[in-house]
């Protein structure tokens, strides 16, 4: 940190010398965010059925309630610590357990714990008379969940589940904490090896911005196109 | 004031100057579109200071809209509307008249009042405070005065226990009552009825609509009163007009309108009034 | 049992500074959303972009960001160093604030047209309107959201750690390095998290349930200051990102 007190001025040939590797960074922090959001889609579903199961249901739900309550940050640093560098599969033998993938599964768990009640809520929204009609046709349930319920319950709750995808993006700098090698970490490091933190963390806010605003359009647009629905 | 009172002699008062000469509100070639559709088609007439007039007509025919304009909830989109010699739908501004800004609406309004057909009481508040905001607010009242003033009105309508309780405690009725007793706090000079009666259950139209007929009675305020309640506007207007598409189809004594209708719009407008129970 | 309670003063301690920094940002947040969100409902466009601007800003960057952004880039830029208590909370309530200026904004249009209407016919002006009818009127829309906002900020605190702030989580990793207890010193510090979020959503449903009284609305189920304890999930209206 630049600690003289006379303010610096805006360095552009260091803006155009760590472009590149912020913008690996940009990209580390769009595959989180994927992989992640996958994750977060895949099983928030799962729970929101599995919530409906007696017995289990509360539990999970539960759970899921304490993962909502907590820090995210502190999620993370938790497991970081808390798994070995690496585990040893069967057959596989040894595998690494890197900062990259702890910060991709614990979050796409403590969205998962989001997702699941924006399915909830979808699946709260189809109408009685479906599952009604879904019986008197005697449907297995597995075809009364994949054929009937949620095919109309996720067309409803799209639009929530986009804002979760701009959400993600926009909390992967918390992966910062446990070291990895996204935006914010890449930024800080070079930040503070040349004494440049002003356009470093600058870039950063500006970069977020450039894909932020235009998916919050994206978004937009599709609640607009599935609420006329 | 000169002694002699021709009508050349007309100034032009405020309206709160209670006018003596000249009628109190003039509509001059008044032409309201939303959008392609027009809802009044320069419409010209005149209402004298203390007249009741009752505007009748089917749905759609342009007499809310008539109401909305001199609140202010509608713009003129050509034409004028005057008040009390003076512009209300415009201002004078250098030579000319330009559209009436927001502050000037706000200075020409005060002696206006409306009353809604879904009663518009503000949930937030009690009854009494409903009734007390804007003599307080507007006027300037202190808090004493307006709550006395409050608590008198009440008794007019016959609210007088329910100055308390919430809005969403009472009956429409009596909701209707109270939004009466909250215009009438404003001490209006014209007042504003916009089929105050409609969204009523059948049997407390009659409560609502005596106390109307009270306010006739006991007050020469001018009123403007959007209605199907034919018996009402018989008994308390001194003038019915009959519109259809945004013009005036008839206008004329209350006797003769609903006694000897001359034209055919009129007749069949009423028949079907008849008809469907009002 | 011995570690707890041999390590409980310092969580309390973290814990109040967690607290403190909810607090803090949660009444900027407000400020912030309120300012903000009868702004974008104004009719100068002028007011309405600024609001735009800010809105898409602060919510489309992480409050972590902003407040690196003020611990690390104002200092270069200015010359000042700013007390990282304060950045924290200025970052956090601009985030917030950002949240909640949409949520007002939404709010305040959804009260009935007809409300607006008859404070024209009391002859209001647009600052009383706003004041005696349309606010208090949207408030008990607004609070449902504002309850899940403060949750988030909440939670959201546990990034100043890395400016070097005691918070909870700064705790909470002090005493795993001091001890080597991984399980036990994190354990601590998520149930306290856990129990501030708690007391946290009975509050504001406690908020809630007045506004609605005062709308002249009761609880459909009624019931006594217990039926507060079981609610319906927090976090989740539909609609409003984190």
């Amino acid at each position: 940190m630049n600690n003289d007190s006379t303010p610096m001025i805006w360095d552009f040939a260091f803006t155009f010398e760590v472009m590149p590797s912020l913008l690996q960074g940009l990209l580390v922090t769009i595959q989180l965010t994927l992989i992640g959001y996958s994750i977060a889609l895949t099983l928030g579903l799962l729970i929101a059925v599995v919530r409906r199961v007696p017995y289990v249901g509360p539990v999970v739900h539960f759970v899921m309630e304490f993962i909502r309550t907590t820090p995210l940050i502190i999620q993370l640093v938790f497991v970081f610590f808390l798994l070995p560098a690496s585990y040893a599969l069967p057959v596989f033998g040894p595998v690494p357990i890197t900062a990259f993938t702890v910060g991709v599964v614990v979050l796409g768990i403590h969205y998962a714990a989001y997702t699941a009640e924006v399915y909830r809520s979808g699946i709260e929204g189809v109408a009685k008379g479906q599952w009604e009609a879904a019986r008197a046709l005697s449907l297995p349930t597995t075809r009364t969940w994949g054929a009937v319920v949620l095919p109309q319950a996720i067309r409803k709750v799209i639009p929530a589940l986009g804002n979760y995808l701009i959400s993600m993006f926009k909390d992967t700098p918390l992966l910062f904490a446990i070291g990895v090698a996204e935006l914010l970490t890449r930024a800080q490091r070079v930040g503070s090896e040349s004494f440049r933190m002003m356009e470093a963390i600058t870039l950063v806010g500006l970069l977020f911005l450039l894909v932020s605003i235009p998916s919050a359009i994206v978004i937009r647009r599709l609640e607009k196109r599935y609420a006329a629905v | 004031m000169p002694p002699s009172d021709t009508p050349e002699n007309t100034t032009a008062p405020g309206v709160g100057d209670g006018v003596a000469d000249g009628p109190l509100i003039v509509f001059d070639q008044v032409v309201k579109r939303f959008g392609d559709l027009t809802v009044l088609d320069h419409l010209d007439f005149d209402v004298a200071a203390g007249e009741r007039v009752t505007l009748i007509g089917p749905s759609g025919s342009g007499k809310t809209t008539i109401l909305r304009l001199l609140m202010t909830l509608e713009k003129v989109t050509e034409g004028r509307i005057n008040i009390g010699g003076e512009p209300f739908s415009h201002m004078p501004k250098g030579s000319g008249l330009a559209p009436a800004s927001e502050s000037y609406l706000r200075r020409r309004r005060k002696s206006i009042g409306m009353v809604f057909q879904q009663f518009n009481l503000f949930p937030n508040m009690t009854v009494r405070r409903n009734i007390m905001e804007a003599p307080v607010n507007v006027l300037g009242l202190s808090k004493d005065e307006a709550s006395a003033r409050a608590e008198e009105l009440l008794d007019l309508v016959g609210l007088g226990d329910k100055i308390d309780a919430h809005p969403t405690q009472l009956s429409g009725g009596q909701q209707q009552r109270v939004a009466i007793a909250r215009a009438l706090a404003m001490r209006p000079e014209i007042l504003l009825l916009d089929e105050v009666t409609s969204a009523l259950d059948p049997e407390l139209v009659a409560g609502v609509l005596d106390v109307l007929r009270e306010v006739a009675e006991t007050t020469d305020i001018t009123m403007l009163c959007v209605t199907h309640e034919m018996g009402f506007a018989r008994d308390v207007s001194h003038r019915v007009m009959m519109f259809d598409e945004g013009r005036i189809a008839e206008e004329g004594h209350p006797d003769q309108i609903f006694g000897d209708p001359q034209e055919e719009r009129t007749k069949t407008f009423l028949k079907s009034v008849l008809e469907n129970g009002h | 049992m011995e570690f707890l309670q041999a390590q409980l003063p310092r969580y309390l301690d973290g814990a109040w500074i967690t607290l403190q920094l909810t607090f803090g940002g949660a009444v900027l947040a407000f400020v912030l959303a309120m300012v903000f969100g009868i702004m974008g409902t104004v009719r100068s466009w002028l007011l309405r972009a600024i609001t735009t601007v800010y809105v898409e800003v602060f919510r489309g960057i992480a409050a972590l960001v902003v407040m690196f952004w003020f611990v690390f880039a104002v200092p270069d830029m200015t010359g000042f160093e700013l007390e990282p208590m304060f950045a924290a909370i200025l970052a956090l309530g601009l985030n917030v604030g950002a949240y909640g200026a949409e949520v007002v904004r939404a709010a305040l249009n959804a009260v009935p047209r007809a409300q607006v209407e008859a404070t024209v016919a009391l002859n209001l002006s647009w600052f009383q309107r706003m004041r005696l009818v349309v606010v208090p009127q949207a408030w008990a829309q607004m609070l449902p959201t504002f309850g899940n906002l403060i949750i988030e900020l909440m939670k959201a605190t546990a990034v100043v750690y890395m400016v070097g702030i005691l918070d909870l989580t700064a705790v909470a990793r002090e005493v795993r390095s001091g001890t080597g207890e991984t399980l036990a010193a994190f354990a601590i510090a998520f149930v306290i998290y856990y129990l501030i979020a708690q007391v946290l959503i009975f509050g504001m449903r406690l908020l809630e349930r007045r506004a609605n009284q005062k709308l002249g609305r009761t609880p459909p189920s009624g019931g006594g200051i217990m039926s507060l304890l079981r609610p319906p999930s927090v976090g989740t209206q539909v609609g409003v990102a984190k």
